[in-house]
C-alpha cells in the first residue's frame, strides 16, 4: 500500500520534466530525420544497445555474475525471428508470435548456460561465458550443411519487418502531412518497448528477487543462510537477462532485413559490457547514459575524425576506425581511473568500490 | 522425556573422500542449549553446515521436529525454522543494519510479525538500535556478531545455530555475546553452539558434546564436563 502511494505522490514538477522529456523524445526522429535518415538509424541501434544493456544489468549488476557472452542470446532472438519471418524456410508467421517465441527459446538458452555455470564464481564464469558465446556465433557459421538451417556466414536476408494489418514498419508512409519513414516508426517502437524494459528493471531492483540478488552479490554463503535459494535466483538472472536480449534481437532482425554471425562477435559482448560498467552496474539510469555515450560517440567520431585530418594535416593520415578505437579506448581506461563504479553508480556499488580501494 | 527437536545419526560429512565427520550422535532436546566443543579442526564446523543445509549429507542422518532432512537445501530449512549464524559472521557488509536484518525475514511473508520481531531484535542489542542506518561493513567485530546473530532471528528460528560466535573477539566482548545467546535460549529459542572457549559455552549451556577428529568423544551434563578430567586437561588449559 505505501509504495503505492509514494509512486503517486511524485512532485508536480517532476511531472512536468517528465513531460518535456518525453516531448523531446517524441519529435527528436523528424529533427534528426533532417539531419540525414542514417542518424535516425542510429539513434534505433543504441536504442537496442540500451534494451541489451539493461538485459545485461540484470546479470551482471543486479546478481553480480560476470557474463562476456551476452551477445549470444542477442543472436538467438534475432535467428528465431529471421528463421521465422523470411524466404529462408517460407515461413512467415507475425511478429507479435515471434517475438515472445524468441525470447522464450533465449531464455532457455540462459538457463542451459546458468546451470553448469552455478558453482562458478568471478574469472571462471566469464571464461565460461565467453565461450558459450563463441559457440553460439560458430554454431550459427556453421548450421548451413548438411542440412542448411542459418544459410552460414552468408547470413540471412529480406527478414520480414514488422506488420500489424496494413501497416508495415518498413515503408515509409504520410500521416497528418509528416512523413514517417521505416525507421521512425521502428523509433516509437523501440521507445514503447524501452519504457517497458525500464519499469520492469526497476521493479525488479526494488522486489524481493532484487533483495536477493544484492544478497548473492554480497555474501553467497550468508545468502543461503538468510533462506535464499541462490541456484533458482542465479538461473532467474541468467533466464530474465537472456529474454531480453532475445526481445532486443528479434527488433534488430526485422529492422536490419538482414543478419549474418558477424553481428554477434565477441566484440559486440564487450561493447554491451563496456556499457554497463561505464554507466555504473546495478544503476538502471547509469546504464542508459553508458549505452547512449558508447554508441553516438564512436558514430560521431565516425563522422568528425576524417574532416578534422583534413582539415588539420590536408589528409587524413591515420584510418578513421582506428582514431575510434584509439578514443574509445583512452576514454575506458580514463573512467576507470576517475569514476571507478562508472558514470552514475548505484548507491551499493559505490560504497562496494569505495570500501575495496581503501583496504589496506 | 522431551522430545528431540534435532537428532543426528550416524552423521558423515565429506570433501572428496576426506571424512571431517565420522559417524556423530547428538540430540538437542526442545527448548534446550547445548553446545558442540573441540579443537580446531575437529569437524565442528563441518557438521553444523551439514545440519544447516550447506554440505550434503545423508537423508536420515539428521532429523529435525522428527522429520528427515539430510541433505535439503538451506533456504528449505529456514523456513522450518532453523537459522545459522556463520563462522565469521558473513554480514552483508554493504548493506545497513536494518537492511541485513530484513534481509534475515526474507523467507517471512507476516509483515506485523516481521516489524515486532525487528523491534525485539533491537530491544536485546541496545548498540544495533544506535547504529540501525550504518553499514554492516563499518561495525566493529562484535556488533557485526550481535548483527549476525539479530538476522538469523528474524527468520523466527525454533532452533538457532551458532558457529563459534566468539572468533575473533575481546574477551569482554564474547563474554556479552554469550550473555545474550543465554537470553536468547531463556525466550524459547533452542540453541545449539560450536565453540572453541569451552569453558564460556559449558558455563552457558546446559548440556555439552566434546568432538575429536570426527567423533564424539564425550557427552553430557554441562557441569559435568566442566568438572571431567580429560576435558579441563584438554580444553580447559588446567
Amino acid at each position: 500500500m505505501m509504495s503505492v502511494r509514494k509512486a503517486w505522490s511524485v512532485p508536480y514538477c517532476a511531472c512536468i520534466g517528465m513531460a518535456l522529456i518525453a516531448l523531446a523524445l517524441a519529435v527528436l526522429p523528424f529533427a534528426l530525420a533532417s539531419v540525414g535518415t542514417t542518424w535516425v538509424r542510429i539513434t534505433n541501434l543504441a536504442i537496442l544497445f540500451i534494451l541489451l544493456s539493461l538485459g545485461l544489468n540484470i546479470v551482471v549488476g543486479f546478481a553480480g555474475l560476470l557474463d562476456l557472452g551476452y551477445i549470444a542470446f542477442y543472436a538467438v532472438g534475432a535467428y528465431v525471428y529471421a528463421l521465422l519471418a523470411s524466404p529462408q524456410f517460407d515461413i512467415h508467421l507475425p511478429f507479435w508470435a515471434i517475438i515472445p517465441l524468441g525470447a522464450l527459446v533465449a531464455c532457455l538458452f540462459g538457463v542451459l548456460l546458468g546451470a553448469p555455470t552455478l558453482k562458478l564464481r568471478g574469472d571462471y564464469l566469464a571464461i565460461v561465458t565467453l565461450g558459450f558465446g563463441e559457440i553460439i556465433r560458430i554454431f550459427l557459421n556453421n548450421l548451413s550443411a548438411p542440412v542448411n538451417i542459418t544459410n552460414g556466414p552468408q547470413g540471412i536476408s529480406r527478414i520480414d519487418p514488422f506488420r500489424i494489418g496494413g501497416f508495415d514498419f518498413g515503408r515509409g508512409e504520410t500521416f497528418f502531412g509528416l512523413n514517417f519513414s521505416g525507421p521512425i516508426k521502428y523509433y516509437y517502437l523501440l521507445l514503447l518497448v524501452l519504457v517497458a524494459v525500464i519499469i520492469v528493471n526497476i521493479r525488479l531492483q526494488h522486489s524481493r528477487i532484487g533483495r536477493a540478488w544484492e544478497a548473492l552479490r554480497e555474501d553467497e554463503v550468508a545468502a543461503r543462510a538468510v533462506g535464499i535459494d541462490t541456484t533458482r535466483m542465479k538461473l532467474l538472472a541468467f533466464a530474465m537477462g537472456a529474454s531480453f536480449g532475445g526481445i532486443a534481437g528479434g527488433i534488430f532482425s526485422a529492422m536490419q532485413g538482414f543478419i549474418s554471425p558477424e553481428s554477434f562477435v565477441l566484440v559486440e559482448s564487450i561493447m554491451v559490457l563496456a556499457m554497463v560498467v561505464l554507466g555504473g552496474m546495478g544503476n538502471v539510469w547509469g546504464v542508459i547514459v553508458g549505452a547512449l555515450l558508447l554508441s553516438f560517440v564512436p558514430e560521431l567520431l565516425r563522422h568528425t575524425v576524417e574532416p578534422f585530418q583534413r582539415w588539420l594535416f590536408g589528409r587524413a593520415i591515420v584510418e578513421p576506425e582506428v582514431v575510434r578505437m584509439l578514443l574509445f579506448g583512452l576514454a575506458l581506461v580514463l573512467m576507470m581511473l576517475l569514476r571507478p563504479a562508472g558514470l552514475l553508480p548505484s548507491a551499493v556499488r559505490r560504497r562496494e568500490l569505495a570500501r575495496r580501494s581503501n583496504l589496506p | 522425556m522431551t522430545a528431540a527437536l534435532l537428532e543426528l545419526q550416524r552423521l558423515e560429512v565429506s570433501y572428496g573422500g576426506i571424512r571431517a565427520v565420522k559417524g556423530i550422535d547428538l540430540t538437542v532436546a526442545d527448548g534446550e542449549m547445548v553446545c558442540l566443543i573441540g579443537a580446531n579442526g575437529a569437524g565442528k564446523t563441518s557438521a553444523l553446515k551439514a545440519i544447516a543445509g550447506l554440505l550434503p549429507v545423508a537423508r536420515d542422518s539428521v532429523r529435525f521436529a522428527g522429520e528427515p532432512i539430510g541433505g535439503r537445501p538451506a533456504f528449505e530449512l529456514v523456513r522450518r525454522g532453523l537459522a545459522l549464524v556463520p563462522e565469521g559472521r558473513g554480514v552483508f557488509s554493504q548493506l545497513s543494519v536494518d537492511e541485513n536484518l530484513a534481509m534475515g525475514a526474507y523467507s517471512r511473508r507476516d509483515r506485523a510479525g516481521v516489524r515486532a520481531d525487528h523491534e525485539r531484535v533491537l530491544a536485546l542489542f541496545p548498540r544495533l538500535k544506535e547504529r540501525h542506518r550504518q553499514l554492516a561493513g563499518t561495525l566493529s567485530g562484535g556488533e557485526q556478531q550481535m548483527l549476525a546473530i539479530g538476522r538469523a532471528l528474524l527468520s523466527k528460528p525454533r532452533l538457532l545455530l551458532l558457529d563459534e560466535p566468539s572468533m575473533g573477539l575481546a574477551p569482554r566482548v564474547v563474554a556479552r555475546i554469550f550473555e545474550v545467546i543465554g537470553e536468547i535460549a531463556r525466550q524459547g529459542v533452542t540453541v545449539l553452539v560450536v565453540e572453541q572457549n569451552a569453558r564460556l559455552a559449558l558455563e552457558t549451556c546446559n548440556k555439552g558434546y566434546v568432538m575429536e577428529s570426527g567423533l564424539i568423544t564425550l557427552f553430557g551434563d554441562a557441569r559435568a564436563l566442566l568438572g571431567n578430567d580429560a576435558v579441563r586437561k584438554a580444553y580447559l588449559g588446567e
